[in-house]
């Protein structure tokens, strides 16, 4: 990865009367990357996203684009910002090509070049097509990628695009994934977002927000491998005696959760569940369930925000010694 | 620069809804059977006229009180044009687009402003082709005439931009509309009650009255401190359009 630094943010924070939308947080974009912003609702990416392009002001901290001030020399700072907002910002009684024009001249791209600007911006976002139809009669999708269109034609040097694909449909949704992609090549990416795969799939680093905080910050990898399970819920309809299962090879723990189901802890590395199934079969414990668990998103933010991890501290470290070996 | 792109872009939405030509078109309307039947008016008493030294003219009788029927017409007008200002930009999410592009708030209010006067200067000069018509036929008094049109722009600029700040308060456009119109009429009114009290305050309350300072200029009295009123007044709507828009970014 290059390591050039697009955007550098250092003790942001945001209040909105006494709750505290953004906390302290600090982090920076490299060129050539796809940041990753996750959080549930309500965790502060939007207001995060608001503040770096200067639609709020920061209650506290500095925020430096390209080697400017955003607060002291806010027009050079927003010349190499592209952004879109969770709504796309369309003024809907616009044909596509007008509204893209407006737009190149508002982010003063010389005359003779606003042309090949449009035209670019419509090529890669697959508009060429409807340059000439009203935006007000676009489909969601649509709408959205001339949002997009909007954030990239003056080529800015950060692109930073707000849940990019909610509302659209499956295939749009993976059209402009592959764009968010293409688009890391020449600019750097903020992506802010609430839907895990779209970052496992998209991102090259994730933050995770929560409550205002920064939680979480790493490579995507480590991500994937924190979200890993290691426990398998097994359900029985005759179901032996706890001791049994704890017996079982690979299990370390057996926790009740009913009558007729069990989660079983094992050690990542070795899935107990082909030899379960097979002896429960053998037993007739009357099997009807056996799961690989795999941790929500909810779950990795518990660890997380609670710092300390519950219960599986040990199988944790045991895991990054395994992986680093 | 920038200020004309913004302002070509407010004109050109204002000209994609019906609601710019509708207004164009019926004012243009009613204005014209103004004019006509004045002039029809004009021209029964017109012998009787002759016979007066000093006659007032056709400018006085006929183009003067058009344009105050013309004045009038306008503030129920104004609030219209100027309610989407900006509380339409605000329920449509649009400002981002204008607020992370490399432009200052100044320039934002700046350029909303002037793409207003630019309908602003279209709706007037529909209206003083009516009277320049009259140049086929004779001779009117020209400096009467363009104080007149100036005296009326100013009070349309002035409307525009109380009806800007209005719009700047606010995500709903009949909100805006219904302020604007609230506040355009009280300043209109606002002198009614000057008679009756003391004479400081009645001096305060006639200058406050945005009409008082019309009526010089639809005499053909040309006093810079009417001028200055009307520079003052919309400098000081604009000025708090700029702040009321960046306000927007400091606190909620």
């Amino acid at each position: 990865m290059e390591n050039k630094k697009l955007l550098s943010v250092k003790h942001l924070s945001r209040f909105y009367g006494s709750l505290a939308a953004v906390n302290s947080i600090s982090f920076h974009l490299n060129k050539g990357e796809v940041l990753g912003f996750l959080g549930p609702n309500g965790a502060g990416k939007s207001t995060t996203m608001q503040v770096i392009t200067g639609n709020l002001a920061p209650s506290a901290g500095q925020i430096d684009i390209c080697g400017f001030d955003l607060i002291d020399s806010a027009k050079q700072a927003k010349a190499n910002i592209g952004y879109l907002p969770e709504q796309p910002p369309l003024y809907r009684e616009f044909t596509v090509d007008e509204y893209l024009l407006f737009c190149a001249q508002l982010n003063r791209i010389e005359k003779s070049k606003q042309n090949f600007a449009l035209t670019r911006a419509k090529e890669r976002c697959g508009l060429t097509q409807v340059g000439h139809r009203l935006i007000n009669n676009l489909s969601k999708g649509y709408q959205q990628r001339v949002g997009i269109a909007q954030a990239i034609i003056h080529s800015p040097e950060i692109v930073i695009l707000d849940e990019p694909t909610v509302g659209l449909d499956p295939i749009q949704i993976k059209e402009i994934r592959t764009l968010i992609r293409e688009l890391a090549q020449d600019h750097g990416v903020i992506l802010s977002t609430h839907i895990l795969p779209e970052v496992q799939m998209t991102c090259d680093r994730v933050q995770i927000i929560n409550h205002g905080q920064l939680v979480y910050s790493d490579d995507i990898n480590h991500l994937h491998q924190r979200m890993r399970s290691n426990s398998i819920i097994l359900g029985l309809n005759n179901p032996p005696a706890e001791t049994e299962l704890k017996s079982l090879t690979f299990i370390d723990e057996v926790e009740v959760l009913s009558e007729t189901r069990f989660r079983l802890s094992h050690a990542l590395e070795n899935s107990p569940a082909e030899n379960i199934a097979q002896i429960a079969a053998d037993k007739k414990w009357g099997l009807f369930e056996i799961r690989p668990e795999q941790k929500t998103l909810e779950q990795v933010f518990v660890e997380l925000t609670s710092g300390e991890v519950i219960a599986d501290e040990a199988d944790t470290e045991k895991y990054n010694g395994a992986s680093a070996a | 620069m920038m200020i004309f792109t913004l302002a070509r872009r407010e004109l050109r939405s204002l000209f994609l809804s019906p609601l710019a030509w509708a207004i164009l078109a019926i004012v243009q309307f009613i204005l014209a059977y103004l004019f006509l039947s004045q002039l029809q008016e004009f021209l029964l008493i017109q012998p009787r006229l002759a016979t007066i030294d000093n006659a007032p003219g056709v400018t006085e009788l006929v183009i003067a009180p058009l344009y105050g029927s013309a004045a009038f017409i306008m503030m129920l007008v104004a609030p219209l044009l100027t309610m989407r200002l900006i509380s339409e930009e605000r329920r449509n999410k649009s400002l981002p687009l204008l607020i992370s592009a490399p432009v200052s708030m100044t320039e934002i209010i700046m350029g909303k402003y002037l793409g207003m006067l630019g309908f602003a200067a279209i709706m007037i000069f529909m209206m003083t082709l009516m009277p320049l018509s009259l140049y086929f036929a004779g001779t009117l008094d020209a400096g009467l005439l363009f104080s007149i049109v100036l005296g009326t722009s100013l009070l349309l600029a002035a409307f525009i931009s109380l009806g800007l700040y209005m719009s700047s308060l606010t995500a709903q456009p009949t909100i805006a509309a219904m302020s604007t119109f609230g506040m355009l009429l009280m300043l209109w009114i606002i002198d009614w009650a000057g008679g009756k009290a003391d004479a400081a305050a009645s001096g305060l309350l006639e200058y406050l009255s945005i009409l008082r300072h019309f009526e010089a200029f639809s005499k053909g009295i040309f006093n810079s401190s009417d001028f200055i009123y009307y520079l003052l007044f919309i400098s000081l709507f604009l000025i708090l359009s700029i702040r009321r828009l960046d306000g927007d970014r400091l606190q909620r």
